[in-house]
């Protein structure tokens, strides 16, 4: 069965699209979009990493995310800049390192498309042991720390001052982020990874009333886009990233729509 | 772990918390300097002070969320805090009911979340969100969340803030049962000497250092905090004189009070440092 590309295909857009959707949550909740961007953009460095140094592109990219997220903790301990211009100096400086590396490289033959966009139809019994090994992992971490990373959330302060948010649960959480990023890369790109993250998720604030109720429902909704977003892509031939990214986004103004009239 | 071993033997059961010289810089500014400051268990102790004395400062040092400058500031191990901050609002993005709000950095069983939010008068809100909860319903809402902690310590940060006035003299009520149904220790901050005089067994008058500390009665006759509070000092005095007064404190000091009393008092109110400019005062 899984010898059926349409199958492997939507087997790996669930897989990410279950572990985006309650990651993507706090992602939203701690308003770290650009966090996620500047971490997507950077994997692209990763990937050119990968294919000079010859080790798994997956690897390269978490190394590279990883990197880049500790770097700009190490680097907010500064004042004299914001964080906003480092998320973008980051982003926009790894992705422009990353393009030109590749560049450099004659011998090999890159589809660079893919890697900005996702490429469905590349979705290998490799790669989706990776995705759903890897998803499986992020889960787990993140059930690990859902509590304390929730606590923190709501007010850091509050969580700090009863013991009920170590410090290494902020560790784990970026963490899981670069490693969700490498898994989703596939399937919708370098360039969408953070809206599959932050769309589903914001689609189910509306119908959610407590932070677990949103999380599910951000994995649904996830899930739906996809299954939604592949569908268009292999009747109407889009590329995947963007038409898993506009199902997503006709979820989202739904869940608006809905709301309002309800 | 290792300030546990620093304390005596004798005391390291009943210190909940403890700052030792405690001085805070924030922003190149010294906040607070020398501060000594211990808590029992069972004692409610109260830190006043004008605005910007340092209270909050104090409390968050002791809390371990600002790192001092000098000395040391800390909460004896093993002790379980309860602590409700003087600001707190859950972000709108992030769907809480109370419910869950309850259970955020503890597991208390459905039973354990009613009596608690039952104690402060707010069951009826177990379902709700915490997003529509008036600030003075969140008050209480936050209060019995620190309270279902069960814990050893309980720290408030300006907790009548937002509450009415039939409320407030109710919670501070409600504070000192805890405090002797539970055992626990409390510490709170408070810009307000009335409440302070009913309900605390310890004052720490807190501005930029300790000025002073004592028992209620024995802090509002110091000179020091004489001046920093000026017309709610007079107030506090004649709390303890005459105890029928506690009618007008609802709002400013009632000028017509002082006029009444104003013989037995050295400080008034802004409003009548014309007649002390006239060699009224003496």
């Amino acid at each position: 069965m899984l010898d059926d590309f349409v199958v492997r295909a939507l087997a790996a857009g669930l897989g990410v699209a279950v572990v985006a959707g309650p990651l993507g949550c706090f992602v939203v909740w701690r308003r770290m979009a650009y966090v996620g961007d500047t971490m997507a953009h950077a994997s692209l460095l990763g990937i050119a990493l990968g294919l000079i140094l010859g080790v798994d592109l997956g690897l390269g990219v978490l190394a590279v995310t990883v990197t880049v997220a500790l770097l700009l903790a190490l680097l907010q301990g500064q004042r004299q800049i914001g964080s906003d211009t480092l998320l973008g100096i980051l982003a926009h400086g790894a992705l422009s390192v990353g393009l030109v590396a590749v560049a450099f490289m004659d011998t090999v033959r890159v589809d660079l498309m893919a890697y900005l966009f996702g490429d469905i139809l590349a979705v290998s019994i490799t790669d989706l042991l990776w995705i759903w090994g890897g998803g499986a992992a992020v889960l787990a971490g993140l059930a690990l720390i859902w509590r304390p990373l929730l606590a923190a959330t709501v007010d850091p302060d509050l969580a700090h001052a009863e013991g009920a948010a170590p410090p290494w649960t902020r560790v784990v959480f970026v963490v899981l982020i670069a490693v969700t990023i490498a898994i989703a890369m596939k399937i919708v790109g370098v360039l969408l990874i953070t809206a599959l993250l932050i769309i589903p998720a914001a689609a189910a604030r509306r119908g959610a009333v407590s932070p677990e109720g949103m999380a599910r429902m951000a994995a649904a909704v996830g899930a739906v886009a996809v299954a939604g977003g592949l569908a268009l892509s292999f009747i109407a031939d889009t590329p995947s990233g963007p038409s898993v990214v506009v199902s997503a986004l006709v979820l989202f103004v739904g869940s608006l729509a809905l709301l309002a009239r309800g | 772990m290792t300030g546990s071993v620093k304390l005596p033997a004798e005391s390291s059961g009943d210190v909940l918390l403890r700052a030792e010289g405690l001085g805070v810089d924030l922003g190149g500014r010294a906040v607070l300097r020398g501060v000594d400051l211990s808590l029992a268990r069972g004692e409610i102790v109260t830190v006043i002070g004008p605005n910007g004395g340092g209270k909050t400062t104090l409390l968050r040092a002791v809390l371990g969320l600002l790192r001092p400058s000098e000395g040391r500031a800390f909460v004896a191990p093993g002790v379980t805090v309860g602590y409700v901050p003087q600001r707190f609002a859950v972000d709108r993005v992030l769907p809480m009911t109370v419910d869950r709000l309850m259970r955020l950095t503890a597991r208390p069983g459905r039973g354990a979340i009613e009596q608690a939010l039952a104690e402060t008068g707010t069951a009826h809100l177990i379902e709700a969100s915490v997003h529509g909860l008036s600030r003075g319903e969140l008050q209480r809402v936050l209060l019995a969340r620190a309270l279902v902690r069960q814990p050893d310590l309980l720290v408030l940060d300006e907790p009548v803030q937002a509450v009415d006035y039939a409320g407030e003299a109710a919670l501070y009520a409600l504070i000192g049962e805890i405090r002797d149904r539970r055992g626990c220790g409390v510490l709170m901050v408070s810009h307000d000497l009335h409440v302070v005089m009913a309900a605390t067994d310890r004052v720490v008058c807190v501005n930029g250092h300790v000025c002073c500390t004592g028992a209620p009665h024995e802090v509002s006759d110091h000179v020091e905090v004489r001046r920093l509070f000026g017309p709610q000092a007079e107030l506090f005095a004649l709390y303890r004189h005459h105890h029928d007064h506690d009618h007008d404190l609802s709002g400013e000091p009632v000028a017509g009070h002082d006029h009444h009393h104003g013989h037995e008092h050295q400080h008034h109110g802004p409003h009548h440092r014309d007649h002390a400019g006239g060699g009224h005062a003496g």
